[in-house]
């Protein structure tokens, strides 16, 4: 029989104004095995916890039970205070009397009765409660950031800047990003590529950080502290060590005709390509869907130009397996496609462009060298609408609920940056509101429209239609002075809305990690815990927690790093005890539990067993790795022979738990 | 203000103005809107703010030839010629105001036609 001590905490009047506490102690002070039975005002103060340590030496209790909050608020709190007195810390069981029971309940006689039940039923558990030890596991110091945009970039520099080695996996061929296509950035005009490739340099000379480009993750084990990664090497087609980015291979390659995915398709590039001038690493890669060479074995001008010999059709596809203590995911963002947006006439006007065209149209290292001309006929435009919000906020199957964030910002960036350099081009800029919250951002937007003369209006473009004459016709309402307006405008452009990288979905299977319906990665508590995901050791830097600018990402970058970098500091990290473990001889090895496992903490293997008559048979029969399991408990539901136990939850203390409910 | 008239209309309209985030983009994409003397996106606010009478007096509910074009296009699924209808539909059924007597009326009846046509034809070409 366990020695049990019961305390019950007031929480000043959040328990004792609905539950009579003292009646509690008294009703609960009669169970079988209750030495001692209190009531406090504060049991979590120190006083209170002083109460308890006191209660176990004097009365040598076995075990405890604090009829209090949530144990989400302080079970850690009583464990640790048992464990100060020299009680094992999982004889403490918490009875949730407070948002359970006082918060939810009006009436002081039937809440007092369900305190008591509540307190029954943990000091039913505790009696059968065994102590338990924690064990330890190793974490590998070394972490892991997934994408290689502005967001990755900022979390590697920050790791390997406290002395852990990283490894950046970039699903293209070069790092950079986002960040790299775009021209200039806000609220100081500053030009991106000047401020992001001394970023990109700094960190593929760091010989702390590892760039895997042109790779995938393909498979993730494993837990905090100890993940087991399959990174996937795509073939490019050229060695990667021998390749000295000369560019030679891109002169003399013959197929021209490759649409230019970095420039957005705006302009064509080679089949065996670099995708800037600044990339890193920089490395030609093939694109074998174009290659001549790839596709009718003819060709190979390439290979006979490459002086370093570092053409290699025949190379494929390379999978490496790492180890990680910490993942830091930075996926990124993309523009959502328009296609469904026929009133804007993106896909039948080629001077209809997303605002991310535009920044290529505009920047020196674009299509036209930086001169902005019209995708058609490449002449100046002098009118040039823009249109905000177009798939943001939307309540309906083509666009997103949410606001994109970072539109206001750009297209006042874009209208200023045209109106300076061609003072005779008008600038439209319809909005729903202009949303400009940070540090000196409202300040722009006012000086676009007070310094630049930027024609805001307030209204929504309904119709764009191009005309012969190579005008568009952009029809508009102007809600301010309750007009229909119609521009004849030379370009329009469309502030697309953002949207999570198409590869987040399934990375965030593989990390069994949380996404909202946006597919945007959930953060483990939305104001506390911003940068983590709820899975332990598994990080969130940049866009793929939700839209945000480049100082918001390069902010949650460093904020993200700093998290994993408190983790890689530990040599090892205490495991929970409460896992399962599978009763060899009842288990049947039917597999049920190793396919619910979201951890993959449960294998199978032959074992031997003494059967009658001096027998021996092999069983198969499940065993947990305890590093691995979470204790979840969902083997423990699907076992069909009962098998399956989780200590600390074993089965026969949640029947007993019920049993004293049920009394 | 009129909320017994308000509430039957959004009732009736099955509507949800609330929904609507003052975009405009109805009243961008209207065809009729030079015609109108309350826009689109007006009657989703004066219906929303209960500023019926003026709607019900209004030509504009004629004119809008239900083309669809808000609704396909507005970006919160407020279905602004949802709203139109509602509101046609209760200077429909308003009491009096007819310019033909109820017994003139059997006489114009068919098997064809539907019989509300026949009421909302005579309060379009009213007055």
């Amino acid at each position: 029989m366990q020695r049990i001590g019961v305390f019950v905490c007031h929480c000043g009047t959040n328990i004792a104004a609905t539950v009579d506490v003292k009646a509690v102690a008294e009703a609960l002070g009669h169970e079988a095995g209750v030495v001692i039975s209190q009531d406090y005002q504060y049991m979590c103060s120190e006083s209170g916890q002083n109460l308890v340590k006191d209660a176990i030496k004097e009365h040598n209790l076995s075990g405890v039970v604090i009829c209090s909050c949530s144990p989400r608020m302080h079970e850690n709190t009583f464990r640790k205070a048992a464990a100060a007195a020299g009680l094992n810390p999982y004889m403490v069981e918490i009875a949730n009397i407070r948002e359970q029971c006082s918060w939810i309940h009006k009436d002081i006689a039937t809440a007092t009765e369900k305190a008591v039940i509540l307190g029954r039923a943990a000091i039913a558990k505790v009696h059968l409660n065994a102590p338990l030890t924690a064990g330890e596991s190793p974490v590998v110091k070394r972490a892991l950031v997934i994408g290689g945009g502005i967001a990755g970039i900022q979390t590697a520099l920050d790791i390997a800047e406290a002395g852990f080695d990283v490894d950046i996996v970039e699903k293209s061929p070069t790092i950079g990003g986002k960040m790299a296509q775009i021209d200039k950035t806000f609220p100081t005009l500053d030009c991106a590529a000047c401020i992001l490739t001394p970023k990109m340099v700094e960190a593929s000379q760091n010989e702390k950080i590892h760039i895997h480009s042109y790779s995938e993750v393909s498979d993730v084990k494993g837990f905090v502290g100890n993940f087991s990664v399959t990174i996937k090497k795509k073939a490019r087609f050229v060695d990667e060590l021998k390749c000295t980015g000369c560019g030679l291979c891109t002169e003399k390659c013959p197929m021209k005709k490759v649409p230019n995915d970095f420039n957005l398709g705006l302009d064509n590039k080679t089949a065996i390509y670099i995708p800037f001038a600044q990339a890193v690493p920089k490395v030609a890669t093939i694109d074998p869907e174009y290659c001549i060479m790839k596709k009718t074995g003819k060709c190979g001008l390439c290979s006979k130009v490459c002086s370093a010999g570092a053409i290699d059709y025949n190379q494929e596809d390379k999978f490496v397996e790492e180890k990680y203590g910490a993942i830091v995911v930075a996926t990124g963002f993309n523009p959502i496609k328009l296609d469904k947006y026929d009133e804007f006439a993106y896909n039948q006007c080629a001077d209809v462009v997303t605002s991310l065209e535009l920044e290529r149209l505009m920047n020196a290292a674009g299509p036209n060298g930086g001169t902005l001309l019209r995708p058609s006929d490449k002449t100046h435009p002098h009118k040039i609408v823009f249109v905000q919000c177009v798939g943001s906020r939307c309540d309906d199957s083509k666009g997103k609920p949410y606001c994109s964030k970072i539109c206001c910002m750009y297209t006042a960036k874009h209208a200023m940056l045209i109106r300076e350099k061609y003072p005779d081009t008008e600038v439209y800029v319809f909005y729903i509101d202009v949303r400009t919250p940070g540090k000196n951002f409202d300040e722009f937007y006012r000086r676009a429209v007070e310094q630049y003369n930027v024609h805001y209006i307030k209204g929504m473009v309904g119709k764009v239609t191009p005309k012969a004459d190579g005008k568009i016709d952009v029809q508009a309402s102007d809600l301010l002075s309750n007009e229909q307006l119609h521009i004849d405008a030379d370009m329009v452009v469309l502030a697309a809305a953002i949207e999570p990288d198409k590869t987040a979905r399934p990375l965030a299977t593989m990390l069994t990690t949380q996404m909202d319906t946006n597919d945007f990665f959930t953060e483990a508590h939305p104001k506390l815990r911003p940068v983590e995901s709820a899975t332990a050791g598994i990080f969130l830097s940049g866009a793929c927690q939700g839209p945000k600018d480049i100082p918001e990402t390069v902010a949650q970058a460093s904020a993200a790093a700093a998290k994993a970098i408190g983790l890689l500091c530990k040599n090892s990290i205490t495991c929970n005890p409460c896992v399962a473990h599978a009763d060899e001889l009842m288990c049947n090895g039917c597999s049920s539990c190793e396919k619910v496992c979201p951890y993959g903490a449960i294998t199978y293997q032959d074992k031997e067993f003494r059967m009658p008559n001096r027998t021996i048979a092999v069983r198969r029969v499940a065993s947990v790795n305890p590093a691995v399991c979470q204790g979840c408990g969902a083997c423990t539901v699907a076992c069909p022979s009962g098998a399956m136990d989780l200590n600390g939850f074993s089965n026969k203390q949640i029947m007993a738990e019920v049993d004293a409910i049920c009394k | 203000m009129n909320n017994n008239l308000q509430e039957q209309i959004i009732r009736s309209g099955d509507l949800n103005v609330l929904k609507c985030m003052r975009c405009g983009k109805c009243s961008a994409t209207c065809p009729s809107y030079d015609e109108m003397e309350y826009h689109p996106h007006q009657f989703v606010y004066m219906v929303e703010k209960g500023n019926i009478q003026p709607l019900l007096n209004s030509e504009s509910l004629y004119k809008c030839l239900t083309c669809f074009a808000c609704v396909e296009r507005c970006p919160r699924g407020v279905e602004p010629a949802k709203v139109v209808e509602a509101v046609r539909l209760a200077a429909v059924r308003k009491q009096d105001g007819n310019h033909l007597t109820a017994d003139k009326i059997p006489a114009m009846l068919d098997e064809d036609l539907p019989q509300q046509a026949i009421v909302t034809a005579l309060r379009k070409y009213a007055k």
